[in-house]
């Protein structure tokens, strides 16, 4: 089987050689035209006029459009119909667009857009948290509220008790390839969209909304992207939007691309975070209470703030136990660039709030930060057998009861003991895994010794410091909006036994592709090479979600899946009849009894037969009920875990540091391709660490950001990955009944990246006994004021 | 213009523009869309190509093409991604390594590690960590790309990339001595001289300027000249970075070593040292070192020479000792100077522009200090020497008393701002620690966290 093989990428071969086209290579039509947007310089205000004679004047204008040359909706929001393609009196951030310039170039487009004279009367911009609290500039109608137990009394009577603060900056996806659409216009009003994005089902709706055409009229299709990391899932709206009108307008194909400062400039980035925290524990670090107050700046509109404010509350509990919690979450709404979703989706930052409490706990009782953590780990789960049913509702009758008097270091006594372990949401938690995982990785990463090591090392040195790091994570797996949770695939077996697979998943190097290739492959018992594996087309799965939340081989793995069987059923029947059960696809051949022919063979026979070799496969999560607005139910299928032991050194002089070893241990489920998903955990790792540490996003007093662009805005070089990077796969069996049971990958390896943030904080209290209080991202400078607190 | 060069094999001759890059060529007009656009600012390194001037004799080089004018190919043999496959499609061992190593994922970046990975492998490179600075991946990590690397280090080269020189002539826009350009230039006081164009590159790309008459330096020899004496060397004002590079690390190797995280490898194969100067950028980082160094500036206008002390040259911000249509030609530094160290500090070690670039040069004899230079950039409008600083170790024992009551001579000498990169107060902050870091370079302790290995 295909399955659980280490195969390469899919279009590995065609990446090295230059021949895998994203959207810029896609060879356009003579009289293709292209598009640029020019920009508001304010960050809010009222346009009082805006002359564009120049911009229209400029060599190689073809028509320049305003919000008043826009034929139907106005709209690029995936959310709340808030954000205009075209600014409409109001500009709200610096970089919004104001108007869109259509010429014979990309270049003259370009040029075009800077002799636009747009006179704005300006207001004083909410920039700031301050400044939107104090101006209760919020989305939703004040903060939301999730309560677990009675925090209150849980934090007065707490033997220990401290308050603090941690300030988390967002981060540029940083996607190679920067956002682009191209548009070619179709008879009798039709439009063909190629985008990159994650979501073509949301580039078909926004673009007929904006034609004012049924959905039917709009086809959107994605081979690749250039990277995503969440920023294509709404992003690119504005870029299609904005072909696919100016094509209307022209009758000819257009084509956008943002310059990469552009870009930087006009898109949403991670949402920064301010988290304070109030936690109550015993003498052993046991958390008996806390209450956290999230602040995030959405910027400016809606876009999908709501759902990524709720996964940060919902990460909040990380890996830990939290008998009462409180947590507050004020989504507030500022004159910056929209925050979207960014790998993680808010989770990172919720589980950044817990791991410094954890933090700060074992520095304020001197204990080692790993045992803080594992006194309030969930209890594990129990060793059910794979035959047991897996999802959910499992009554966790005898959890941690196995480990009591085992010898090990891990659950036993240090465990909770209640019989029903919640999370803050009222959801059970039934495959909890880090004991074990945690125990492994802690032996393999040769923990306790280099700890010991590293202090030694650290009374001989006194300039250079060394510090290490641990942190696991425990990710939910679901769309949290619960009817995402559900995609389509089209599957055809030609008569000669090629295979042309399609399903609604999109590819921005993640390996989906071949992820689900490899399932079709094996459910016909052919070698993958047979599938042909063809562009995300909303002609051909309608219906699609956005290719997020980790979900996508989850999703799209099942829908292909189901729709093989379905071609197999079909071949089995005609071949056997009521006993097709019995026939069998593999290794190319298909059998049954005395029959044993190539899967090509039967095919054929199944066509001369008149048996349909073409099906559509659907899947839906099952399991799932979840009420966001009280904050309780089942948003999540199950978890995904992982742990993380990382090194650092800091120069105590300059705050310069460096990563010099990692340790990973990541749970993939059973891997459908441990290449694949060792790619992600450490592709993840490293993006972790880097939004942690030199990526630093810096906004001036005018709204203007000042990092738009890689000379300013430092995302890992090839030498800032660990030394010594050292990842291995937990390969275990999801106990939740996933397509072969493995694990979503893609979002929850980005949090091991916290390890290295608190290496960082490890080094830095090994200058004084202040705690360094360390703020993110810690940039060289951040760790230098850090070693001056911790001095005292 | 006409430029005439060799690509992926074969002879092109084309009329392009003076500021039309090659990455804009190579896309919209040749239809070769394998080298892709992440940054169009020499950051990102996705658009790399493999670059030979077959006149220097000093090898490939690979270079940004998004920066990259298309006058400055004139003579030169160029392969992009499609041309490091061989013509039968066979892979190039970088290539089939990258997939057997998973060293791709959104493929975007790809072209551009294949191009400089194998460049790095022509050049026999082991040193892969330097041979990829100026690749930025999102989607991997780089850990499977370095194995990729490693894993194809000791294959041969393939033979398809044995390319021979393009036949060319003089080209017009390219003075091939310095007698024709200091001639030309005088006469032309307002052209835009271009050497490796990773600054001026930015004004098109970037600024979108249009630059009016330009001249371009990648022809003229007298520029190119290294010249290694008995107690000097004299760089050519268009001596690349790169040839900087391989020169400092024989005789300076604390500046080496700075040099070494300067731009990446794709910006120091394009940079020269006259254009770091030239420009008169308060951050670039030559000049500190430079002015430690004692550095003499050579200058030319028509047929008239001067010689400055180089720290003279940078009057105040945007405002440099040089007269229109005067041309930098070349530096001199002395062959020795073991006490020099340079510090560089930035967000990221690799590929950043330095909030603080600190050079010492400090001689101690019989405990005592005898001669000290300082510089930094990052800390006032110009590259600046620390007088104060100076003066305040000047005649003192070495020690760390002394160090710490020259702290507040910082204070006396710059007053530097906050900007994205840092805020005064750390810039100061710094400045003032990198005297301690050098002197606890001089007894002996451990103190670059780039040395520390488990």
């Amino acid at each position: 089987m295909s399955v659980a093989k280490p195969l390469p990428h899919d279009a590995a071969k065609l990446h090295v050689t230059g021949q895998a086209r994203y959207i810029d290579d896609i060879p356009t039509p003579s009289g293709t035209l292209h598009l640029a947007f020019g920009l508001s310089e304010v960050a809010r205000g009222k346009i009082t006029a805006m002359d564009l004679d120049a911009v229209r004047a400029a060599g190689g204008v073809v028509t320049v459009l305003t919000a008043d040359d826009l034929p139907f909706v106005n709209d690029v929001s995936p959310s709340n119909h808030d954000e205009p393609l075209l600014a409409t009196g109001e500009v709200h951030y610096v970089g919004q667009p104001l108007f869109l310039v259509v010429a014979k170039s990309h270049l003259a487009a370009r040029k075009a857009t800077r002799l636009g004279k747009v006179t704005v009367a300006e207001e004083k911009p909410i920039l700031t948290i301050e400044e939107a609290m104090a101006a209760d500039s919020r989305f939703e109608d004040g903060p939301r509220v999730w309560t677990k137990g009675d925090v209150d009394s849980a934090l007065s009577s707490a033997p220990h008790r401290l308050q603090g603060r941690i300030e988390m900056g967002g981060q540029e996806h940083f996607y190679l390839e920067g956002q682009a659409a191209l548009a070619l216009p179709q008879e009798g009003g039709d439009m063909v969209v190629h985008s990159s994005t994650q979501h073509p089902t949301e580039i078909q709706h926004k673009v007929a909304e904006a034609l004012g055409v049924p959905m039917h009229a709009v086809r959107c299709e994605v081979r690749r992207m250039g990277g995503g990391f969440g920023g294509k899932e709404s992003q690119g709206n504005a870029l299609a939007i904005g072909c696919a009108v100016a094509a209307r307008a022209t009758g000819r194909p257009c084509k956008m691309r943002y310059d990469r400062d552009d870009d930087m400039i006009i898109t949403g980035k991670r949402h920064d975070f301010r988290i304070d925290y109030d936690v109550g524990f015993d003498a052993q670090g046991r958390v008996s209470g806390v209450d956290f107050t999230q602040y995030t700046r959405c910027g400016w509109g809606m876009d999908l703030s709501l759902p990524v404010a709720d996964r940060a509350m919902l990460h909040s509990d990380n890996a830990y136990l939290l008998e009462a919690a409180r947590i507050t979450s004020h989504r507030l709404k500022t004159n910056t660039q929209s925050a979207t979703a960014y790998r993680g989706f808010g989770g990172p930052q919720g589980v950044l709030g817990i791991e410094r409490v954890m933090d700060h706990i074992a520095a304020e009782l001197s204990l080692d930060p790993v045992a803080v953590r594992v006194a309030n780990y969930y209890a594990p789960m129990e060793h059910m057998g794979l035959s047991a049913p897996m999802a959910g509702g499992q009554p966790p009758e005898s959890i941690s009861v196995q480990k009591k008097g085992g010898g090990r270091r891990f659950g036993g006594e240090y465990s909770p003991k209640s019989a029903a372990q919640t999370t803050p949401y009222g959801m059970e938690v039934t495959d909890f895994i880090l004991h074990e995982m945690t125990e492994k990785l802690l032996a393999s990463s040769d923990y306790e010794r280099r700890k010991d090591e590293i202090a030694a090392w650290n009374e001989s040195q006194p300039l250079l410091k060394r510090g290490i790091g641990f942190s696991p994570v425990k990710f939910g797996i679901s769309f949290t909006l619960t009817h995402l949770n559900q995609a389509g695939a089209l599957v055809h077996v030609y008569q000669d036994g090629s295979i042309h697979l399609n399903h609604g998943g999109t590819e921005m190097g993640q390996g989906l592709f071949q992820k689900v290739a490899q399932v079709a492959a094996s459910r016909f018992g052919v070698d993958v090479a047979a599938v042909k594996i063809t562009a995300t087309d909303t002609g051909k799965v309608p219906n699609t979600s956005a290719t997020a939340a980790s979900s996508g081989t989850d999703l799209n793995g099942m829908a292909v899946l189901a729709a093989c069987d379905t071609i197999a059923g079909r071949i089995a029947d005609h071949l056997a009849g009521n006993r097709a059960g019995e026939v069998t696809f593999a290794d190319g051949r298909v059998r049954f009894g005395d029959v044993d022919m190539s899967f090509a063979e039967a095919v054929t026979e199944a066509f001369v037969n008149r048996v349909s070799l073409s099906a559509t496969g659907f899947y839906k999560t099952p399991d799932l009920a979840w009420d966001r607005i009280k904050g309780h139910g089942r948003p999540f299928f199950y978890f995904a875990h992982g742990a993380a032991v990382t090194e650092v050194v800091i120069d105590t002089l300059t705050g310069e540091n460096r990563i010099l070893r990692t340790d990973i241990l990541h749970d993939a489920g059973a891997s459908l391709n441990p290449a694949l998903d060792i790619g992600q955990v450490e592709g993840g790792y490293v993006q972790g660490a880097g939004w942690l540490t030199t990526e630093e996003l810096v906004w001036d007093d005018k709204g203007r950001l000042r990092t738009h662009a890689p000379a300013t805005y430092k995302i890992p070089a090839c030498s800032d990955r660990p030394d010594q990077f050292n990842v291995a796969l937990w390969d275990q069996p999801n106990p939740a009944q996933t397509i072969y049971r493995s694990k979503a990958v893609g979002e929850p390896p980005f949090m091991l990246g916290i390890s290295a943030f608190l290496a960082l904080s490890d080094a830095v209290a090994a200058c004084g006994d202040g705690y360094p209080d360390l703020q993110a991202p810690a940039t060289a400078e951040e760790v230098l004021a850090a070693v001056g607190r911790a001095r005292g | 213009m006409e430029v005439v060069f060799l690509l992926n094999g074969e002879t092109v001759r084309v009329q392009a523009d003076a500021t039309r890059t090659l990455l804009d060529w190579l896309r919209e007009d040749r239809g070769l869309c394998g080298t892709k656009e992440g940054c169009n600012e020499g950051d990102c390194g996705a658009c790399t190509v493999m670059v030979t001037d077959p006149d220097t004799g000093v090898g490939v080089r690979a270079l940004n093409a998004c920066i990259l004018f298309m006058p400055q190919l004139h003579g030169k043999i160029v392969r992009t991604v499609e041309g490091i496959s061989g013509p039968d499609g066979a892979l190039h061992p970088v290539q089939q390594a990258m997939v057997d190593h998973h060293g791709s994922q959104c493929g975007f970046c790809t072209p551009g590690f294949i191009a400089s990975m194998a460049t790095g492998h022509m050049q026999g490179r082991t040193d892969h960590d330097d041979v990829l600075a100026g690749n930025l991946c999102r989607c991997t990590g780089y850990a499977p790309i370095i194995r990729a690397a490693k894993a194809a280090q000791d294959a041969p080269v393939p033979a398809w990339l044995d390319d021979a020189a393009p036949e060319v002539s003089a080209a017009p826009y390219a003075p091939e001595t310095l007698d024709e350009l200091a001639s030309w230039y005088a006469g032309h006081p307002d052209a835009t001289v271009i050497a490796g164009a990773t600054d001026v590159g930015l004004w098109v790309t970037k600024q979108l300027r249009e630059l009016g008459e330009v001249v371009f330096l990648n022809r003229c020899r007298d520029l190119q000249r290294i010249e290694v004496g008995d107690d000097t060397i004299t760089f050519g004002a268009a001596v690349t970075m790169t040839d900087v590079h391989r020169v400092l690390k024989d005789h300076h190797p604390s500046y080496a070593e700075m040099v070494r995280r300067y731009g990446s490898e794709q910006v120091r194969a394009a940079a020269t040292i006259g254009g770091n100067i030239a420009n008169g950028s308060p951050i670039g980082d030559n000049p500190p070192a430079l002015i430690a160094l004692g550095a003499t500036l050579h200058l030319r206008h028509g047929d008239t020479t001067r010689d400055m002390p180089l720290e003279d040259f940078f009057i105040e911000y945007g405002k440099q000792d040089r007269a229109k249509g005067e041309l930098v030609t070349g530096v001199t530094i002395p062959k020795s100077a073991p006490a020099l160290r340079c510090y560089k500090l930035s967000k990221r070690f690799d590929q950043d522009i330095s909030a603080v670039c600190g050079a010492f040069n400090i001689t101690v004899e019989d405990g005592v200090v005898t001669t000290a230079r300082i510089a930094f950039g990052g800390m006032a409008g110009t590259p600046k020497r620390a007088a104060n600083v100076e003066s305040a170790l000047l005649d003192q024992p070495w020690t760390i008393a002394t160090i710490g009551a020259a702290r507040a001579a910082f204070e006396d000498d710059y007053q530097p701002m906050s900007d994205m990169r840092a805020s005064a107060q750390y810039r100061l902050q710094t400045a003032q620690n990198m005297l301690r870091r050098y002197y606890a370079e001089t007894t002996g302790q451990a103190v670059n966290v780039l040395e520390v290995q488990l």
